[in-house]
């Protein structure tokens, strides 16, 4: 064994991260390490290759580590350059960095990875996230290392991506390195893993060598997930509640659709044809060149988001540390924030009605499994996190919710509470603008699906669909006679 | 529109000269001399040197208040031990070693870096009262002579080795460091930084500036005076922020605080002559830092208005 861990405790203040956990791999194998959101994958990854240290228990790994974090560890101020040769820096006489050779080696090292699109003179900062990750698993392939950690490493990367990381995996395998690797898509595992260990609450549950999507998730969740998406065909459309003409914004070009109460309306496409200029200028965070918006009857123009929460309009991202949730404050006070003005008077909180609200908000969506809403929202795992973003826009009562690849990153069985909050929320008459990555839900949780390509509407779809392949079908297909 | 930022320093100092030249011109008659720009030279070099610790510090996303103090205990002893090389280079190592207490109460005890710079520089002012109570002191003629000699442009060669030495800094393992913990902190522990190491380095270092600073400066006023530190928490703060190094860390050069050293120290011969009562220095020098950083920060929305 390259990799053993024994009785591996580690708790984080009350929480207990790991518990009795224990881990071994192989040489020459890709490992995926399954588990739910919270299960403890990132605090073993990080105990295994000594970032962090475990309350009790052992530990041994043989060979040169080295890991890729979830939590990107490149330094924004640094370039591309600085950030992948931090460790060993071209040296001259004297021992002093060339900084004239940083740029080249730079080049040399990303072109060997078969990396072109990134400048190695650019601040790591003014990267996209993609380009970022990518950036990040250069730098730990390039050390050639014995035993790579590589925890959700396709989680910002675009399909194109997964395949160049996925040969590269199979190219250390292949030379006899140790390769584990944390995800959330099956379908990754499936097609890389050569053995599964599966997680839950903080401790080891199986490791085989083959395993079903069913299977795991009943590993995983330790129940069994039946129906997956909730049935939405019954629910009756209402009033328009949300009238596009013409919308003009960023990538978008002339796009028009209504949105009805009741009704669940998907985006889909391919990556970056829009989506997220519509989502955006729908919400004020951008405004549009040209178009008209009807926000039930009355016509709206918003300068910035405030205006559109006024109006009724709820936003939920899918990165939620960035565009949403407050970290050190605790869930209590995440989920209050954009209600505060009702549970105030003359400027005070009344602090019980409050208490009571959002403790009901919060049960309703099982955040933190019981865990008290006076604790941190940092501390919470990233399922539960975009639960909590989600009770802020419950509370505030909108009636039109856009929500933004809500489930990107998030476990199984939080998926499936997602999907019937959504259905949930169609159910009492609002309305829901829904867009993911995965196609696979926008098929079977729409009511009607808009397939943008270039910034246009290239394809209606009624729904549910059922089938992700006629969409796919619909974005990348080249006349628009759908 | 980063660039503006980190090159305000030098903008600053290039329109405080003009304005220098312009103020000494119209008010002497003459423009000035090469004895006038060797003047400010010998006077600015201690602030020089603070401001170099001091960015150091503040690109790992620290503070350093315990300057003055350090400064103060330097200028007391180099004075009171009559300025000896021997002495002068205890007084070096001092120095180090009060800003390395410093780095390590930071670096692995922990405490906000404001809170125990700031309980330093309490102790370290007390200790500089405690060794020279009364000004006075003195210091070789020979060093002075050496460091700040008012007829030949020694300083000139001071200052590029500061030059030189930041030069060489930035390419060694630690200067990459400094950058990297000032960035993200936890990042750079992820990727093998030793973090508490660099930064207990940077505030030695920042001890070393303000030594030398202190020697500097007895050899300026050729006497010594417990309290000379004082002003050069915040100048050296001043010099930083308008050279344009970034206050929460990883952004910023040396030698932009370098070059805004210099412009504070030009500013105050500016309204020297231009006849302001220095009662008032404080109050223009306050000024003038609010209006050079916001001037910075305009030009840089400006400019990033235009490239959107």
């Amino acid at each position: 064994m390259t990799v053993e861990a024994t009785g591996i405790h580690r708790a984080f203040g009350g929480v207990q991260a790991l518990r009795d956990a224990s881990f071994a791999a192989r040489p020459g194998e890709i490992h995926a390490l399954a588990g739910e959101n919270g299960a403890g994958k990132s605090t073993l990854i990080k105990v295994l290759c000594g970032v962090l240290r475990a309350d009790a228990g052992s530990v041994a790994v043989r060979g040169r580590v080295a890991t890729a974090f979830q939590e990107l560890s490149l330094l924004p101020d640094l370039t591309v350059a600085e950030n992948l040769l931090l460790a060993a820096p071209p040296r001259g006489r004297l021992g002093l960095v060339r900084r004239g050779h940083l740029t080249a080696e730079a080049s040399r090292v990303l072109a060997l990875y078969g990396v072109s699109e990134i400048d190695p003179r650019s601040p790591a900062r003014d990267l996209s996230v993609s380009q970022r990750q990518v950036v990040e698993l250069v730098r730990v392939l390039a050390t050639e290392p014995d035993v790579v950690f590589l925890d959700e490493p396709t989680a910002a990367l675009a399909e194109r991506e997964v395949d160049w990381l996925a040969g590269h995996m199979r190219r250390l395998r292949d030379a006899g390195a140790c390769v584990v690797f944390t995800s959330h898509r099956w379908r990754e595992i499936e097609r890389l893993a050569d053995r599964v260990t599966v997680f839950r609450n903080g401790t080891h549950v199986a490791t085989r060598e083959r395993l079903t999507e069913d299977e795991a998730v009943t590993l995983m969740t330790g129940r069994t997930l039946d129906a997956t998406y909730p049935d939405v065909s019954g629910i009756e459309a209402g009033e328009k509640a949300l009238t596009v003409t013409g919308l003009t914004s960023g990538h978008l070009r002339d796009v028009s659709f209504d949105l009805r109460r009741g009704e669940i309306l998907g985006v889909g496409g391919l990556a970056g044809q829009g989506q997220r200029d519509l989502f955006l200028t729908l919400f004020g965070a951008r405004r549009p060149v040209a178009g008209r918006l009807l926000v039930g009857q009355a016509e709206r123009s918003f300068r910035r988001p405030a205006d559109a929460v006024r109006a009724g309009i709820a936003y939920v991202p899918e990165d939620r540390k960035a565009e949403g949730l407050l970290l050190p404050l605790s869930i209590r006070d995440n989920i209050a924030l954009t209600t505060l003005a009702r549970r105030s008077r003359a400027g005070f909180i009344r602090r019980r009605a409050e208490k009571a609200e959002i403790s009901g908000v919060a049960a309703k969506l099982a955040i933190g499994a019981g865990r008290a809403t006076s604790q941190a929202a940092g501390t919470l795992s990233g399922g539960n996190q975009q639960k909590t973003v989600m009770a802020r826009w419950l509370l505030a009562d909108a009636d039109v919710y856009l929500l933004y690849d809500v489930t990107r990153g998030v476990d199984a069985a939080t998926k499936h509470d997602i999907y019937h909050l959504i259905a949930g929320l169609a159910r009492s008459g609002k309305a829901v603008l829904f867009h993911s990555s995965e196609t696979e839900e926008i098929a079977h949780l729409c009511h009607r699906v808009l397939v943008l390509r270039e910034g246009r509407i290239a394809a209606e779809l009624a729904g549910p669909v059922g089938d992700a392949e006629q969409i796919v079908a619909a974005s990348i297909r080249e006349s628009a006679d759908a | 529109m980063r660039d503006l930022q980190e090159r305000l320093g030098y903008l600053v100092l290039a329109a405080t000269a003009v304005a220098y030249f312009a103020v000494y011109t119209t008010s002497l008659g003459r423009p000035p001399g090469s004895f006038d720009y060797l003047a400010i030279l010998n006077t600015t070099m201690p602030l020089v040197l603070v401001a170099v610790g001091q960015s150091l510090v503040v690109i790992t996303g620290g503070i350093d208040l315990s300057v003055g103090g350090v400064v103060s205990v330097c200028v007391a002893v180099t004075a009171a031990t009559g300025g000896t090389p021997g002495w002068i280079l205890a007084v070096l190592a001092l120095g180090a070693a009060a800003g390395l207490v410093n780095g390590v109460i930071v670096a692995f005890g922990r405490i906000a870096p404001i809170l125990t710079t700031l309980a330093t520089l309490s102790i370290y002012t007390g200790a500089a009262l405690w060794i020279l109570p009364v000004p006075g002191g003195s210091i070789l003629p020979g060093v002075r002579a050496v460091l700040s000699n008012p007829g030949v442009p020694t300083g000139l060669a001071w200052l590029a080795l500061v030059v030189a030495g930041w030069w060489v800094l930035r390419r060694t393992r630690f200067g990459m460091r400094v950058y990297a913990v000032g960035s993200d902190e936890t990042a750079a522990r992820a990727v093998g930084v030793p973090v508490e190491r660099v930064k207990a380095g940077v505030y030695a270092l920042s001890g070393l500036c303000s030594a030398l600073a202190g020697v500097f400066y007895v050899s300026t006023t050729t006497a010594g005076d417990a309290n000379a530190g004082a002003p050069f928490i915040l100048t050296s703060i001043a010099s930083v922020v308008v050279g344009g190094v970034a206050f929460s860390g990883g952004r910023g050069s040396a030698m932009g605080a370098v070059a805004g050293a210099v412009a504070l120290t030009l500013v105050i011969d500016v309204l020297f002559f231009a006849g302001i009562d220095p009662l008032y220095q404080s109050l223009f020098q306050g000024l003038f830092l609010v209006v050079a950083v916001l001037l910075g920060t305009a030009a840089a929305l400006l400019a990033r208005r235009r490239t959107a």
